[in-house]
This record gives C-alpha cells, sequence and structure tokens, in this order.
C-alpha cells in the first residue's frame, strides 16, 4: 500500500468513527456494538462469508449515515435493501428455443434430481424436452436419471457407463436436429466432479464444445448447481467452472434444511454470477424461480 | 486465486508476520487474532466456535510467558497449533468391533454427502483388514440407489443385501439376520440422505437403530460443508448419539473448516476420510496432521506413509545401493515407474508438500507418459534392459511398434533414462540431503 493510499485508508477509518460515535449519540444508543454484532452473525452463519460481510457493513454503515438512521427495524430494512439489491444486480437469461442447459457441479450437490425437476418445468409450459444422460461414470446415475425421466415424462438419450459423455451429448444433438418440430429443449446432466481435478474439466470443455458445434443455433446457457449447505468453497467452484465453461446461471439446491445459501451474495458480488432457480425439496414440482427478497428474508427473519 | 487462499496460507501469512520480527506486543496479538478469526471464517468453521477458539487462544497468548519469550511468534503459532489439535480430538480412533458378530454399521447424513460412494470405500477397507462385510440397501427413496450400491458392490466384491423400496427397517433386521446366517462379520447399512429437519425420516433411522443395536453410527458429512456444519451434526449427534464421523470430498481444495465445528459441537471422533473416487479412496483421519495441513505444514505424515506403502524397504535398500554403485538400469527405471504409479494421483501427492498446496498438474498427462513409458521399457529383451547402449535405431524402431509408440517416444525415454542417471551421478559424488530429511527439518520449526 503507497503512503497517499495508506493516509487516505486512515482518514476514512476516522471519518467512519467519527461518524460512527455522532450516530451512536443520536439514536440515544440504540445502534450498538451489540447490535451491530448480531447483525454481522446473522450473515456470517447464513455462510455470506468474513470479508463479503465486512464489505457489506462497510455499506450498511454508510447508508444508516446518509440517512441518520434511529431505529433498528430501518437498519434490518436497509440491510436487506443492500442485500437485494447485490442479488439483482446480475440479469438473468431469457430463454429463446430451441434451448440447451447443461448442468455441471461437484459431486452431491443434486445435479440429476435438478435436471428431473427443469424436465418437469419445461414440459408444463408446452415444451418438447429431452434429456441426455452424460453421466457416464457415477455408478447407477442413468438409472437414476430415467426414473426422473419417467416421471416428468420426457425422452432420454443414454449410453453404458463409462461410455464417452461427449458422445451420449451428440447423440442427443443429432436426434434434435432431425426432429425440426420439436425439439424445444435439451437438457444435459453431466458426472459431478470436484473443480481441481483438471482432467475432468477438460472433459466438461470438451461436453462444452461439441454442443457449440453440433447445434450451433440453439441458445446453450451453463448452469452450475451449488448445494445450500456449501460454504466458501462454492465460491471457488464457480469461479473455476466459470473459467472453464463461462457460467451463466447457478441453480441453488437443498434449501428447503436449515441452511441458508448466503455464499450466493459472495458470488453474486464477485464473480457477476445470477441464481436462476432453488431447489427446495425432493418432489419433482420443487424447483422455484429465485426471487431475491424471499432469500433475503430467510436469512434476515430468524 | 489470490482471494481464495487456503487457510493454511493465510495462517501462515500471519506468522511470518509475528515471527519475522521477534518481539511480540500486546496489539500484535489483538491483530493477529482478527486475522485468525477471519481466516477461520473463511475456511467455514462456524461462527460460534470461532469466537471461542479465538478467546482461548488469545488468553494463553497474552500470558507473559509468551511475551517474555525469546521468540513470541512460534509460541503463538505453537498455541495456536495445540489448540487446534486439541480442539479435533487428540488421538486416531478406529472403528469398533461388536463382542458378537455381525459388527452393525449404520451410515447417516444428508442427501449428496456420500453415504453410498462410502460404503464402498468402507467394504474395500474392511475386506483388506481381513473382515467379510455384506451391504444392506436401505436408501429407498432416491431414484436407483438400490442399483448404485449393487453396482458399487459389485465393484468391491462385497454382496447387497436388498428387498427393493420396502420398509427400511426391515430391510436392515433382515439383512442383519442375513448377514449371522450365512457368516458375514460386518453389516454396513446405507441409508437414504435426509435433512436433519425431517422428523419422520430421523424417527426411522431411531428405529434402525432400535433394532439392529449397531456398533457405529457415522454420520457422513461433505468437508465443503460451511457454518450450517454445526446444526446437522448436533441434531443427528442428539437424535442418534452417533459413534464416529466421516468427513467426504476432502479431495477437493476446500479449507474444511467444517471438520472443526462438527468435532466441537458433538465431542465424537472423525474416523475416515474420502480422498478420491475410487474404491480405495479412503484414509484415517489424523487431527494432528489435519492441523498441521491447517497451518500450512503440508500433510507430510500422510505422503511419508503413502511412499511407504508403495515402496517395501527392501525395495528402497536395493535400489539405494545400485544408485550408490551407479548401476542404475532401465529396469530400475521401470521399477521406480511402478512405484510412482502406486503412489496415486500426483496432485494429491503434491498437495501434501508444504507449501505446495495448490500446485495443479495435469495428472492425466502424468499417467499417460508413466503408462507409455512403461509399456517402452516392457517391450524391451533383459538384455537391452540392462545395457541400453546397445539400444540403436533398429532395435528403437522394434521397441516403438511393439509397446505401440513411436521412435521418437523411445527417444525421449532413453534420453530421460540417460538425465536421470547423470543425477545420480551427481548425487553420489556431492552431498545431496534425501527428501525425508527435509521435510522433517520444516516440520520441526513449528513445534
Amino acid at each position: 500500500m503507497g503512503l497517499f493510499a495508506k493516509i487516505k485508508e486512515g482518514l476514512k477509518k476516522t471519518k467512519e468513527a467519527i461518524a460512527y460515535k455522532l450516530n451512536k449519540l443520536f439514536t440515544g444508543g440504540v445502534l450498538t456494538d451489540e447490535f451491530y454484532d448480531e447483525l454481522e452473525e446473522i450473515l456470517i452463519t447464513s455462510d455470506i462469508g468474513a470479508e463479503t460481510v465486512d464489505t457489506l457493513m462497510d455499506r450498511l454503515k454508510k447508508a444508516i449515515d446518509k440517512e441518520h438512521v434511529r431505529d433498528t427495524n430501518r437498519v434490518r430494512e436497509l440491510l436487506k435493501e443492500i442485500l437485494v439489491d447485490l442479488l439483482e444486480e446480475n440479469e438473468l437469461p431469457e430463454y429463446s428455443y430451441p434451448l440447451v442447459i447443461m448442468l455441471s457441479g461437484v459431486n452431491g450437490v443434486g445435479k440429476t434430481t435438478a435436471v428431473g425437476k427443469l424436465a418437469k418445468k419445461f414440459k408444463k409450459q408446452g415444451k418438447t424436452v429431452t434429456i441426455a444422460a452424460a453421466d457416464t461414470f457415477r455408478a447407477a446415475a442413468s438409472d437414476q436419471l430415467t426414473v426422473w425421466a419417467e416421471r416428468a415424462g420426457v425422452r432420454i438419450i443414454k449410453h453404458s457407463e463409462g461410455a464417452d459423455p461427449a458422445a451420449v451429448v451428440f447423440d442427443a444433438a443429432q436426434s434434435l436436429k432431425s426432429k425440426s418440430k420439436g425439439g424445444d429443449v435439451l437438457l444435459i446432466d453431466t458426472a459431478g466432479r470436484l473443480h481441481n481435478k483438471k482432467n475432468l474439466m477438460e472433459e466438461l470443455k470438451k461436453i462444452a464444445r461439441v454442443v457449440s458445434r453440433e447445434l450451433p443455433d440453439a441458445m446453450v446457457l451453463n448452469y452450475i448447481v451449488l448445494d445450500a449447505t456449501t460454504g466458501q468453497n462454492a465460491i471457488a467452484q464457480v469461479d473455476v467452472f466459470n473459467e472453464a465453461i463461462d457460467i451463466d446461471g447457478i441453480i441453488l439446491t437443498k434449501l428447503d434444511g436449515t441452511a441458508k445459501g448466503g455464499v450466493v451474495l459472495a458470488i453474486a458480488g464477485e464473480l457477476s454470477v445470477p441464481v436462476v432457480y432453488v431447489g427446495i425439496g425432493e418432489g419433482i414440482d420443487d424447483l422455484e424461480d429465485f426471487d431475491a427478497k424471499a432469500f433475503v428474508n430467510g436469512i434476515m427473519d430468524e | 486465486m489470490g482471494l481464495f487462499s487456503s487457510l493454511a496460507e493465510k495462517l501462515s501469512n500471519v506468522f511470518s508476520k509475528i515471527t519475522s520480527r521477534g518481539k511480540l506486543t500486546e496489539g500484535d496479538i489483538k491483530q493477529s487474532m482478527r486475522e485468525i478469526r477471519i481466516a477461520l471464517l473463511e475456511a467455514d468453521v462456524n461462527y460460534a466456535v470461532v469466537k471461542d477458539f479465538v478467546a482461548r487462544v488469545s488468553e494463553k497468548a497474552v500470558g507473559e510467558a509468551v511475551l517474555k519469550s525469546l521468540t513470541p511468534g512460534q509460541q503463538v503459532v505453537k498455541i495456536v497449533n495445540d489448540e487446534l489439535i486439541a480442539l479435533m480430538g487428540s488421538s486416531a480412533s478406529k472403528l469398533e468391533v461388536a463382542a458378537k458378530p455381525p459388527t452393525v454399521i449404520l451410515m447417516c447424513g444428508l442427501q449428496g454427502a456420500g453415504k453410498t460412494t462410502f460404503c464402498g470405500k468402507l467394504g474395500s477397507y474392511l475386506v483388506k483388514q481381513g473382515k467379510k462385510p455384506m451391504f444392506a440397501a436401505c436408501d429407498v427413496y432416491r431414484p436407483a440407489a438400490i442399483n448404485q450400491l449393487q453396482v458399487v458392490g459389485k465393484k468391491v466384491n462385497i454382496p447387497v443385501f436388498e428387498q427393493g423400496t420396502g420398509n427400511p427397517v426391515k430391510i436392515a433386521v433382515a439383512a442383519v439376520k442375513e448377514a449371522e446366517r450365512l457368516g458375514y462379520d460386518t453389516v454396513i447399512i446405507d441409508t437414504a440422505g435426509r435433512l436433519h429437519i425431517n422428523e419422520q425420516l430421523m424417527t426411522e433411522l431411531k428405529e434402525i437403530k432400535k433394532n439392529t443395536s449397531p456398533t457405529e453410527i457415522l454420520l457422513t458429512v461433505d468437508a465443503m460443508t460451511g457454518q450450517d456444519a454445526v446444526n446437522v451434526a448436533k441434531t443427528f449427534n442428539d437424535e442418534l448419539d452417533i459413534t464416529g464421523v466421516i468427513l467426504t470430498k476432502l479431495d477437493g481444495d476446500t479449507r474444511g473448516g467444517a471438520a472443526l465445528s462438527i468435532r466441537y459441537v458433538t465431542g465424537k471422533p472423525i474416523k475416515f476420510c474420502g480422498t478420491g473416487e475410487k474404491p480405495t479412496d479412503i484414509e484415517q483421519f489424523y487431527p494432528d496432521r489435519m492441523a498441521s495441513r491447517i497451518l500450512g505444514m503440508g500433510d507430510v505424515l500422510t505422503l511419508i506413509e503413502k511412499a511407504q506403502e508403495a515402496v517395501t524397504e527392501e525395495d528402497m535398500r536395493k535400489m539405494e545401493k545400485r544408485m550408490r554403485e551407479n548401476k542404475f538400469t532401465l529396469e530400475d527405471f521401470l521399477t521406480q515407474f511402478k512405484q510412482l504409479s502406486k503412489m496415486g494421483d500426483i496432485n494429491d501427492v503434491v498437495a501434501m508438500i508444504p507449501g505446495m498446496s495448490k500446485a495443479n498438474v495435469d495428472a492425466k498427462a502424468v499417467d499417460e507418459r508413466i503408462n507409455k513409458y512403461k509399456s517402452i521399457i516392457l517391450s524391451m529383451t533383459p538384455q537391452e534392459r540392462n545395457h541400453p547402449e546397445i539400444i540403436k535405431s533398429s532395435r528403437r524402431k522394434r521397441i516403438a511398434k511393439g509397446s505401440g509408440t513411436t521412435v521418437q517416444e523411445v527417444n525421449a525415454l532413453l534420453k530421460q533414462y540417460e538425465q536421470t542417471k547423470e543425477m545420480i551421478k551427481v548425487a553420489n559424488t556431492g552431498k545431496m540431503p534425501t527428501m525425508p530429511q527435509k521435510v522433517i527439518r520444516q516440520k520441526r520449526r513449528f513445534r
């Protein structure tokens, strides 16, 4: 840090300290350290992450100074607004058809289940849906997906275990092309892979290449599936997947538990990737469009 | 990746600041505690656990003994290290065995934690220990879960007891009876993933427990879990009185703070870790090793153990003798490649070396090259292997053909062999420290 920056930083802190003390004076000590600690605890325990929380609290304190807020309820409202704004900053993709959605993510986040739910969602909208079972690695993954395809009443393209996933996608693309009238939506399920396994990330890139090469006229979206129970590692997950295949959105699963999934706020701030859907149960209809306000209420209203 | 540097790196940053200065003030301690707090939170250690941990460490660190010490920085490091180990349980613990077989092991956890995959690992581990395990398929909810367990069972050669999608409690009871009848000494019960707040499914687990009296109830937890790990572990423990924890997906780059939190709220030991997708990717959990890993000293002990597993002492002595006598042939080179393959994914190995937590080697490419080299050497006659100088162009062509490679690749191998031989010569004339010594020195620095 240069000298000038250091002085500036020092002054900023002084200014903040004065503003904070003045504010405390005006509010008659309602906005106490304990109150801020409590807010901080809520944010941190929802997995937003200590560094992002620091940034958010700074933003909040600035907003409080600007508005000369005196009561804690208004502060909570302000904080909610800040969180919602952050989540709504990144625009959601607008669908056009034919549409290809490829789901990827680390192991056990709920990709296969999400594909089943998405299939049902598009089917209900009157689309013709095809599922490509490109998880050829995990034991019985395609059996699991077949059950979901049956439940949703859609077509599934699969190969045997251990087959090349890119080949499955290639076949699915061919069948989509040959059925020019239908073939509205292609959903691709991929094998779970940890983002630090380079060869598996290369495989994912290959699958993505096959999609864009074989279906040049389709809208192709890559969604990463995140488990709401995951902590700060989710940031690294999105970062690395994004680098490999350009992530367009997040499907946040398992929000029906006690985990809040706050890490998507850090992701929204740092990586500009929006949340598109949330998974809220094991039923086929338990997938909802992401609602930033409802999500933030989930974090703030204990 | 600066933003996502691991806890190990963050703490070592904090400590290098202290250790480099020598003298320590109370303000220094406060500052380092603040950084430790943020690092632990960013590593997903639970908020309340961090608070308590930092308070304990700082209380000890502010003590006069530290301030007056000649190396106060190292004192703080030692305190953090000791407290970390204390928090994670001070010794490794093993699987209990029932007095009267079969020993029942009940697996439980949230969806997607890796229960079914881990069943396979635990099964193959037990077989290695000379046990005769059987699986019980009690996940009757998730589509194709029984199929998955069957595929896993086939891979590790362990039978699966299943009764389709019936009542999981009845299936579990029948499985134990069947094991008794057929002489299996261990039953591993795979159950459906469930939310800890799902009362109905938690009751089902309690029923399974009541009717099969398991010796071990193992909670499977994803190492990437965030703050909620505390709620999950506490509820499962309150409801089932678990006997231990399994930490899965530790081969990712997660900082693994959940391990600290879970241990803290349940007091139950972490017994095993899942470190990959193969059935053999199971490791025992060593709290001290995890602490030193977190503190940036690398997982040296595990590395040494892995190397020992892959290389017998006899092999080592033979190899050393040949090296000393400058008698390093292609046959020895082949042995080295074989040992290297046995040590597993090169990235896992590299990650255990202190200061190399983030190496990103293309493991597949390395594996491919090693396999090519192996097949090239295997296509040589014994005479060629022991006297490489006789390998001229026509022999090279023949070897390339025989191993399905090209002459260029054969040349590359021979070149690499010459270089290695050259290096050994240099090492024999000069004094080159052997790796284990170097590693131990680094480890002691913090003790």
